[in-house]
């Protein structure tokens, strides 16, 4: 509430032109701060990490990620952050970046995806699965989203997406669209990006996986939508389910043409 | 080439030795306890040998206005004096102000920048202590914010 | 063992500038975990640099250095192709050496 009473003063006394004489926003300030930490972001720890694992031979099958397709061919890693979710024929089902990361540790390696899937954030082989997915998005860092809608299944998909966005419900009656579907909203200094369209470069599907700073965790999308489920007093859908993926369809596709800034530095 | 399990069996002998002597905490000898548990920036600077702190424009302390999240505020001490021995960044309002003590050495620019963890809003320090004991720093005020929810 | 540190050394006129970053979870001591008992204190005290071996720079710091910790600082006469490596020692008695190359 100060904060907001403080943005609307110096907005106020911005507008009678006496800028010079009024303080930074906290706006201004908020922005600096995020400048400072641009230098150093410690998912450059978590994106040599997943570099190393890209390589190494683990697992039941003992052997590395080399031969994965993410979905521009067997061991292509470049530019395939930007083109998540698609449909893959292999597996006969729309996935996202950590959806076929389980697949190719499953088929490749011999792990368990079930049981991946069922690991909590930040233990067992889940640490592995976000230094994977970090140092994947940074293999597409800059680039800009390009999603495939020409198959019927990543039609479905968006459809399906969209509608999971606007669904409200649990005990606040909260969808991703309370928060997220209208321009200049923001909870106290966070600005909330409106996800119904393209937000611009840097925004939304477009700035994860990130090193959130508060808690120095570093998030994927599937931990980022696990925790707004969460929010939303929820349960999570599951990692990697198709409704994550759906929701990575519409938000994917919405954000067409916007460039990635993953792996992002956050609050 | 020392390896780690050489290094931790000699850490281990010392501390064993310390902590003997009474002085459990002290497992790495080379760290000051007094400077790192000082609650005051001039208990701190004292425990480096400096004496009573003054305000010198030849010292800068470089810090964000405001900070999103005090988990991770950056925070960076310089001087364009010549005879420093140390240079101490410190947060006032934390439970110890002390956050980190760099040795200053004709090899390196007496510029060190690091990040620190704030509480709370607070003055943050850096400060030059010369050869002879004199302390002379800068401070400038870090709001801490509390951010909403999401990214 | 401790995951490597990233460090990265620029040569730029007569000095290089040395950014690090360190993976270790700088625990303060002070924090209580889900279960209420305090977390114990278990960070950095001391980082030592040398630039093609010569010691350079030595720092303490406390645990009021954030969580996987950044530090930048520069070399003085360090050249292209120099070598810069970084120590780190924790109150554990825990170590890492890493080495980078100046560009």
């Amino acid at each position: 509430m100060k904060h907001s009473i403080s943005l609307l003063l110096t907005a106020a006394l911005m507008t009678l032109g006496l800028s010079s004489m009024a303080q930074k926003t906290a706006s201004q300030g908020i922005d600096e701060y995020r400048a400072m930490l641009q230098d150093g972001n410690p998912a450059d720890l978590f994106e040599a990490k997943g570099e190393g694992l890209w390589k190494q031979k683990r697992g039941p099958k003992n052997a590395s990620l080399e031969n994965c397709d993410l979905g521009k061919g067997p061991g292509v890693y470049k530019g395939v952050f930007v083109e998540l979710p698609k449909y893959f024929a292999d597996t006969g089902r729309v996935q996202d970046m950590e959806s076929r990361l389980l697949t190719c540790m499953e088929t490749l390696q011999g792990f368990n995806a079930a049981e991946i899937a069922k690991t909590p954030f930040g233990r067992g082989e889940q640490v592995n699965m976000t230094a994977l997915a970090t140092w994947l998005a940074a293999e597409s860092k800059g680039m800009k989203f390009n999603l495939s809608q020409a198959n019927q299944a990543e039609k479905t998909f968006y459809e399906v997406g969209k509608r999971l966005f606007f669904q409200r419900g649990g005990a606040h009656d909260f969808a991703c669209a309370s928060c997220h579907s209208e321009d200049g909203k923001r909870i106290r200094l966070q600005d909330l990006p409106n996800l119904t369209k393209n937000a611009g470069d840097g925004i939304g599907v477009a700035a994860w996986p990130a090193y959130r700073v508060s808690n120095g965790q570093m998030w994927g999308m599937q931990q980022r939508l696990n925790d707004c489920y969460r929010q939303q007093r929820f349960p999570y859908p599951g990692f990697a389910s198709d409704a994550t993926v759906a929701l990575g369809v519409y938000l994917g596709v919405n954000s067409q043409g916007s460039a990635s800034i993953a792996p992002a530095i956050k609050r | 080439m020392q390896t780690r399990r050489k290094t931790i069996q000699q850490s281990m002998v010392i501390a064993g030795l310390l902590a003997t002597a009474g002085f459990p905490q002290f497992a790495n000898a080379a760290f000051n306890k007094v400077g790192f548990d000082a609650k005051s920036i001039q208990d701190a600077v004292k425990a480096y040998g400096g004496g009573t702190v003054s305000e010198s424009k030849d010292v800068t302390v470089t810090a964000p206005d405001i900070a999103e999240n005090g988990a991770v505020v950056p925070l960076g001490a310089s001087t364009t004096l010549t005879g420093v021995k140390h240079m101490l960044v410190l947060v006032e309002k934390n439970p110890s102000a002390l956050i980190a003590m760099f040795h200053v050495s004709d090899a390196v620019d007496t510029n060190f920048l690091t990040r620190a963890k704030m509480g709370q809003s607070s003055d943050v320090y850096a400060v030059a202590i010369m050869a002879d004991g004199k302390a002379l720093f800068a401070k400038k005020e870090v709001k801490v914010t509390l951010g909403g929810c999401g990214g | 063992m401790a995951d490597p540190m990233r460090i990265r050394a620029q040569a730029a006129g007569d000095k290089a500038t040395v950014r690090v970053l360190m993976s270790h979870e700088m625990e303060t001591g002070q924090r209580k975990d889900a279960a209420g008992k305090t977390v114990p204190a278990w960070f950095i005290q001391e980082v030592t640099a040398t630039h093609n071996g010569k010691p350079v720079m030595s720092a303490e710091w406390g645990p009021g250095v954030s969580k996987n910790p950044f530090l930048q600082f520069a070399v003085k006469g360090a050249k292209a192709g120099d070598k810069i490596a970084i120590t780190w020692k924790d109150n554990k008695g825990d170590t890492r050496t890493d080495e980078a190359t100046v560009s």
